[in-house]
C-alpha cells in the first residue's frame, strides 16, 4: 500500500456523514474504578452510551471485558476509541463494526438477553405463549396470572418482542445490554 | 498486557513501614525536593521525612501552590515534580494544579493521605473520595489498599507520569497503610507494562518528507510536545528548519524550541499571535504540526483554518490527531524519534526544493512582517506594558532567566515581547489558564535552579491568588523576582468586556489594591515601585541585583489592550491589529453569534 493510501483511511470523512452505531469491545484490568474511568470519559466528553455490558472474562489474566454500544459520526467514534486507549488500565479497544468491515463481514454478532414479566389471564395466555414460541422465548416462571419469559437475540428482536407483548400486559422488563464478538476464528 | 500483575506479590525487599516505603521510593526515583503541607492523614510520612536528609521538603502555604511549584520544578528540570498533601481539603486544593498539569502535559506526582481503610466511606473527618475526584484530572491514579503494593505503585506512577504524553498522577494512601509494615521493592524489580508508541510509522514519515520537499509554501507549527520530548528533539527541529529553510511559528507552550532570534522565526501564532505567523498559517500549502494539538486559541474559526494546506501532524497521543482539525498525514510517535527518522530520510535525498522556488513565499512572509503587528505607541509619562517587558528582556537576557507568568494580558505580552532562545525556560499555564500559577511555579523553578534568575511576570489580580507564597519564598530562600504589571484591572477580562459587552466593566476593576511594597516588606521581602519610564531600567537592575524575593510593582498605563487579536469565531486572516482598533471596531469585533465561543 503506498503511503498516499495510508493517509486516506478515516481522515477524509466530513462531519456531514450520518450518525452510525458502533459496538466497542474494551479489554481492561479487572481493578476497582476502571469502569468509572470508562464511564467518566463518556460523560465528561459528551459521548453517547446506548448499551453497556461489563464482566470479568479472563479470570487468570485478571481482565474484564466492557462492551459499549455507542453512536456518533465516524470521526467521533474514532476519537472515542483513541480516548479509551489513553486510559492506563485499558489494554485494547476494538471497534467491532470496523473490524467486521475489515474482515469482509456485514457486522459483528450481537446478542442481548431480556427477562420479560407479562400479566396474562384467560384468553391472553394463549396469545402470550404463541408469541413467545414465535420468538423462541423460554418460559422461566409462571402462575395462573403471569409469565416470565427469557428471550435472547439481537436488540431489535428484543424490541419487537417487547412491543408485541405490551398490549397483553407487561409488568417489568430487564435487559442485559449487548454482548458482541466478530465472526471467524480470530480473536480480538 | 499493560501490567504484570505477578509483580503484585513481592518476594524480595526489606521490610519497613508504609511511610518509610514512600520516602525510600522517592529517594530511589531520584527525587531531591518535594512540595507539600502536613495534616493528620500524612503525619507518618512527615515523620519519616523528618528523620532523613536526602529528601528536602518545601513547605508551602496552600496545597494549590505545592502543585504549581511541582509543575514549575518539572518543567525546569524535565523530572517528575512531587507534592505531598493531606486528605480531604489538602487533596481538593491540589485539584487545580492536577488539571493544569493534565492539560499542559506536565509530569507531576501527587501523594495524598487518606483516612484509614476501615473509615473510608464513613464520612470521616477530612475524608474525601480523592481518587474519585481526581480521576478525570489525572493521567492515572491509585488508592493503595495493601502496603505490599505500595512501592510497586509508586514506581509505576513515576513511569506513567513521565512516559508517553507526560501528565499528573496521584497516589492516595490511607493512614493505616502508612503505618503498616510491608516489603519494599526497588524500581528495577518492577516491570512497567505501560509502553506508548514512540516510533513513527515509516510510510507516513516518508510521505511527510516527500510533501515537505515539494512544498512551495511550507510552515512548521511547533508546540509543547517538542519541549517535552527533550533536548534532542529541540536540536532536530532546529536542524530541520535550517536545512529546509522553513518558516516556523510556535504555540504558547512551545516557545523556546526554536530561538526567537533565529531568522526563520515568525513569532507565536494564535489568538494573540503575530500577523506574520497567522497569515503564514492561513496561506501555507504544507503544514508540519509538531507536538501541538490544534487548540481553539490556535486555530480560530475551524472552517477557515488553513484552507489550502495539507497537514502533517506528529503527536505522541493518538487522540490528539484529528480531534479538532482533520489532518492528511498523521504520525503517532515521540517527536524526537519521528524527527530523527525524517532527518535521516531528508539527508539522504536531494530533491529538496531549490531555495528560489520558495523565494516568493519568503517575500510574502517578509511583507507580512513589515506590517509590524506588535507595534505600540510609546509614551513619555507612563510605562507601556509592552515597553516594560521589552526592557525586562533586554536587561535580563544575559542571565538566561527562567520566566513564569500568571494568566492574562501580561502573559500574552510576555509571550510576544520576551525572546525565548532556549527550551525549558518558559513556564506558563497554557491550557487551563490558571491565575495563581506563576508565582508558586517560579518558586518551584528557583528550588530546582537556585543560582539562576527566575522571574514571574504577574498581573495585579493574578498575583493575589497565591500571594501567601511570599512566605514560602522567604522561608526557603527562593529569591524569585515577581514583576507585577499593575494596571488596576483584570486586564484581559476588561478587554473582553470592551469587545463584547458594550464596555460595561462588570467587576473587572480591582478596588482596594494592596500596597505591594508594604506587602513585600511585611513578609520580609523587598518591594520596589516604578511609575515612570525613565526610572524603569534602574529599578529592574535593582530588582535583579537583589538576593531576596522581590515584589516589583510596575505601574503601567491602565487601559492598554493586548493586540493583535483574532476575535473568537474568526479566521487567521481576520486579525484585529492595534492601529486599526477604534472604539467602533472594538464594539463590533465579535458578533452576537460568536459570543458564546468564549
Amino acid at each position: 500500500m503506498p503511503a498516499s493510501d495510508f493517509i486516506l483511511n478515516d481522515f477524509t470523512i466530513s462531519d456531514n456523514t450520518p450518525v452510525e452505531t458502533h459496538t466497542l469491545a474494551v479489554l481492561v484490568d479487572n481493578d476497582p474504578g476502571v469502569l468509572a474511568r470508562v464511564i467518566g470519559l463518556f460523560s465528561g466528553r459528551g459521548y453517547n452510551i446506548e448499551s453497556l455490558t461489563v464482566s470479568a472474562t479472563e479470570q487468570e489474566k485478571l481482565l474484564s471485558r466492557i462492551t459499549i454500544v455507542t453512536c456518533g459520526v465516524p470521526h467521533v467514534i474514532n476519537q472515542i476509541r483513541y480516548q479509551l486507549e489513553r486510559i492506563v488500565p485499558v489494554h485494547c479497544v476494538v471497534d467491532l463494526h470496523v473490524r467486521a468491515r475489515e474482515l469482509g463481514q456485514d457486522k459483528p454478532i450481537q446478542r442481548e438477553l431480556a427477562l420479560v414479566k407479562v400479566l396474562a389471564k384467560g384468553i391472553n395466555r394463549v396469545d402470550a405463549l404463541r408469541l413467545a414460541e414465535a420468538f423462541n422465548a423460554k418460559m422461566v416462571d409462571a402462575t395462573v396470572e403471569h409469565f416470565i419469559f427469557e428471550v435472547t437475540g439481537n436488540s431489535s428482536k428484543l424490541d419487537q418482542f417487547v412491543s408485541l407483548m405490551r398490549p397483553i400486559g407487561i409488568v417489568e422488563i430487564c435487559r442485559t445490554g449487548v454482548a458482541a464478538v466478530n465472526r471467524g476464528s480470530k480473536g480480538m | 498486557m499493560k501490567y504484570d500483575h505477578t509483580a503484585a506479590q513481592p518476594v524480595y525487599g526489606r521490610e519497613m513501614s508504609g511511610a518509610a516505603i514512600v520516602v525510600q521510593a522517592l529517594i530511589d526515583q531520584g527525587v531531591k525536593h518535594i512540595f507539600g503541607y502536613p495534616g493528620g492523614a500524612v503525619l507518618p510520612i512527615f515523620d519519616e521525612i523528618y528523620q532523613q536528609e536526602k529528601l528536602q521538603h518545601i513547605l508551602v502555604r496552600h496545597e494549590q501552590a505545592a502543585g504549581h511549584a511541582a509543575e514549575g520544578y518539572a518543567r525546569a528540570t524535565g523530572k517528575v515534580g512531587v507534592l505531598l498533601v493531606t486528605s480531604g481539603p489538602g487533596a481538593t486544593n491540589a485539584v487545580t494544579p492536577l488539571q493544569d498539569a493534565l492539560i499542559d502535559s506536565v509530569p507531576i506526582l501527587c501523594i495524598s493521605g487518606q483516612v484509614p481503610t476501615t473509615l473510608i466511606g464513613s464520612d470521616a473527618f477530612q475524608e474525601a473520595d480523592t481518587v474519585g475526584i481526581t480521576r478525570p484530572c489525572t493521567k492515572h491514579n491509585w488508592l493503595v489498599k495493601n502496603v505490599n503494593d505500595l512501592s510497586r505503585i509508586i514506581h509505576e506512577a513515576f513511569h506513567v507520569a513521565r512516559t508517553g504524553r507526560p501528565g499528573p498522577v496521584l497516589i492516595d494512601i490511607p493512614k493505616d497503610i502508612q503505618l503498616a509494615s510491608g516489603f519494599y521493592v526497588e524500581p528495577k524489580f518492577v516491570s512497567m507494562g505501560y509502553r506508548p508508541q514512540l516510533v513513527g510509522e515509516t510510510r507516513a514519515i516518508d510521505y511527510a518528507v516527500d510533501l515537505l520537499c515539494a512544498a512551495k509554501k511550507p510552515v512548521i507549527y511547533s508546540g509543547g510536545g517538542v519541549i517535552n520530548s527533550g533536548a534532542h528533539a529541540v536540536r532536530l527541529l532546529r536542524e530541520l528548519v535550517h536545512i529546509g529553510d522553513f518558516p516556523i511559528t510556535s504555540t504558547l507552550m512551545g516557545l523556546g524550541a526554536y530561538p526567537a532570534n533565529g531568522k526563520n522565526w515568525l513569532g507565536m501564532l494564535g489568538m494573540h499571535g503575530t500577523y506574520e505567523a497567522n497569515m503564514t498559517m492561513h496561506d501555507c500549502d504544507i503544514m508540519l504540526a509538531v507536538g501541538a494539538r490544534f487548540d481553539d486559541r490556535i486555530t480560530g474559526c475551524l472552517d477557515a483554518f488553513s484552507p489550502d494546506a495539507k497537514i502533517i501532524h506528529i503527536d505522541i497521543d493518538p487522540s490528539s490527531i484529528n480531534k479538532n482539525v482533520r489532518v492528511n498525514v498523521p504520525i503517532v510517535g515521540d517527536v524526537a524519534y519521528v524527527l530523527e527518522a525524517m532527518m535521516y530520510r531528508l539527508r539522504g535525498i536531494s530533491s529538496m526544493q531549490e531555495p528560489s522556488a520558495r523565494e516568493s513565499w519568503w517575500q510574502q512572509i517578509n511583507k507580512w512582517r513589515e506590517r509590524k503587528s506588535l507595534a505600540y505607541h510609546q509614551k513619555t509619562n507612563v510605562i507601556m506594558p509592552q515597553y516594560a517587558i521589552e526592557r525586562l528582556y533586554t536587561l535580563t537576557k544575559k542571565y538566561n532567566p527562567y520566566l513564569t507568568t500568571e494568566v492574562g494580558q501580561h502573559q500574552m505580552w510576555t509571550a510576544q515581547f520576551f525572546g525565548f532562545d532556549e527550551p525549558c525556560h518558559w513556564m506558563t499555564s497554557g491550557g487551563l489558564g490558571t491565575m495563581g500559577y506563576g508565582f508558586p511555579a517560579a518558586i518551584g523553578v528557583q528550588i530546582a535552579r537556585p543560582d539562576d534568575l527566575v522571574i514571574c511576570v504577574a498581573g495585579d489580580a493574578s498575583i493575589q491568588m497565591n500571594i501567601q507564597e511570599l512566605s514560602t519564598a522567604i522561608q526557603h530562600r527562593a529569591r524569585v523576582k515577581v514583576f507585577i504589571m499593575n494596571n488596576q484591572y483584570m486586564g484581559m477580562v476588561r478587554q473582553w468586556q470592551q469587545l463584547l459587552y458594550g464596555n460595561r466593566l462588570s467587576h473587572s476593576y480591582v478596588e482596594a489594591m494592596p500596597d505591594f511594597v508594604k506587602l513585600a516588606e511585611a513578609y520580609g521581602a523587598i518591594g520596589i515601585q516604578c511609575t515612570k519610564p525613565g526610572e524603569l531600567d534602574d529599578c529592574i537592575r535593582e530588582m535583579v541585583a537583589c538576593d531576596k524575593p522581590v515584589l516589583f510593582d510596575c505601574r503601567v498605563v491602565n487601559l492598554e489592550n493586548c493586540f493583535p487579536m483574532i476575535p473568537s469565531g474568526r479566521a487567521h486572516n481576520e486579525m484585529l491589529l492595534a492601529d486599526e482598533v477604534t472604539d467602533d471596531v472594538m464594539e463590533n469585533a465579535i458578533d452576537a453569534n460568536d459570543r458564546s465561543l468564549v
